[in-house]
């Protein structure tokens, strides 16, 4: 039961990123294109409004639900593995449209071809472990 | 409130309730992030034996899971009830540039049927097109250290520079795809 309140969190993630219409392919072909703001101002206005939250935890404003400081885990500070993985990963999500979040979203929808995406990213993700020791870091 | 329901939701209002799904998670002691959890799936589906690195306890992974699958059903939702028809305002550009490529009605619905319809399923071109999207993207988002929601999300809004950069290269990976092969592959 302690895992409810995830589920809940991700019913309600699902819902937003269907309706903003960000699991489309042809949003993220137009983001690229730089033909619509729809996409900038779903980040951006995500973003924007993050900084300002996290500020909140960092001056101990807002708290966890115990009442703690909400301590975010630093980034891995990767140069390469951030700038070559980042490229990798936006030609897949260009070519395919969608990210790991709306991948599973779709297939809520019913969509059988991702199916085949998520098999794909299942695979990806299991090889770059394998070669990860000869990848630049 | 029920009409706003089933149109389709503004950047700015889709964006500030992605910023709480994020504050959520961190109120009860988590962090976002999706792609994590293709690592746990491969865990669970018994990658350990191929590579000691899935050999982790995936338990502590649970709750993103239990995430995952919300979303999941929150897709068969909207599906299902909030979204009466898929047609999306598209600029007119995009739909004629798309046509120009041989990607037909673009936007009268969520995804364009020459990738995603039974017919490019069972092609060998278009199994091959989702197969290797769905591997960059997995191969990727390990090899950066996260995605869209653990980087551009969580990452840029904690001001990381690691997650600068890993957006910087999701969109010169993007914008090479979208300017220079879609128009080959398609």
């Amino acid at each position: 039961m302690k895992f409810i309140k995830f589920f809940i969190v991700g019913i309600l993630f699902g819902i937003i990123l269907s309706k903003a219409e960000v699991i489309s392919w042809f949003r993220i072909y137009e983001m690229f294109k730089f033909q619509s703001f729809h996409m900038y101002g779903v980040i951006g206005s995500a973003v924007v409004l993050g900084i300002l939250i996290i500020q909140l935890f960092k001056k101990g404003i807002l708290k966890n639900k115990d009442g703690e400081q909400i301590i975010i885990p630093p980034k891995k500070n990767a140069f390469k593995a951030n700038l070559f993985g980042g490229i990798i990963f936006g030609l897949g999500w260009a070519l395919v449209g969608a990210c790991p979040g709306p991948m599973f979203i779709l297939l809520g929808r019913g969509v059988l071809a991702i199916l085949i995406i998520v098999f794909g990213a299942l695979l990806g993700a299991f090889v770059y472990h394998g070669v990860k020791r000869w990848m630049p870091n | 409130m029920i009409e706003f329901f089933l149109q389709p939701w503004p950047w700015y209002v889709a964006g500030p309730l992605i910023t709480l799904v994020m504050f959520l998670l961190f109120y009860f002691g988590k962090t976002f992030g999706v792609s994590s959890n293709l690592e746990t799936i491969c865990a669970i589906g018994g990658a350990g034996k191929f590579n000691s690195y899935f050999k982790l306890d995936w338990r502590k992974n649970t709750w993103n899971l239990i995430f995952v699958f919300g979303a999941i059903i929150g897709g068969f939702i909207s599906y299902q009830w909030l979204t009466p028809n898929e047609v999306i305002a598209l600029n007119p550009q995009t739909i004629q540039d798309l046509s120009e490529i041989g990607i037909k009605n673009a936007g009268q619905s969520y995804l364009p049927a020459e990738i995603f319809s039974l017919d490019a399923l069972f092609s060998l071109k278009g199994i091959l097109v989702l197969l290797l999207g769905g591997f960059l993207v997995g191969f990727g988002t390990r090899y950066a250290g996260g995605c869209t929601s653990g980087h551009a999300i969580v990452g840029l809004s904690n001001l990381e520079i690691p997650s600068l950069i890993a957006v910087i290269g999701f969109f010169v990976g993007g914008l090479i795809m979208t300017w220079v092969f879609i128009p080959i592959i398609f």
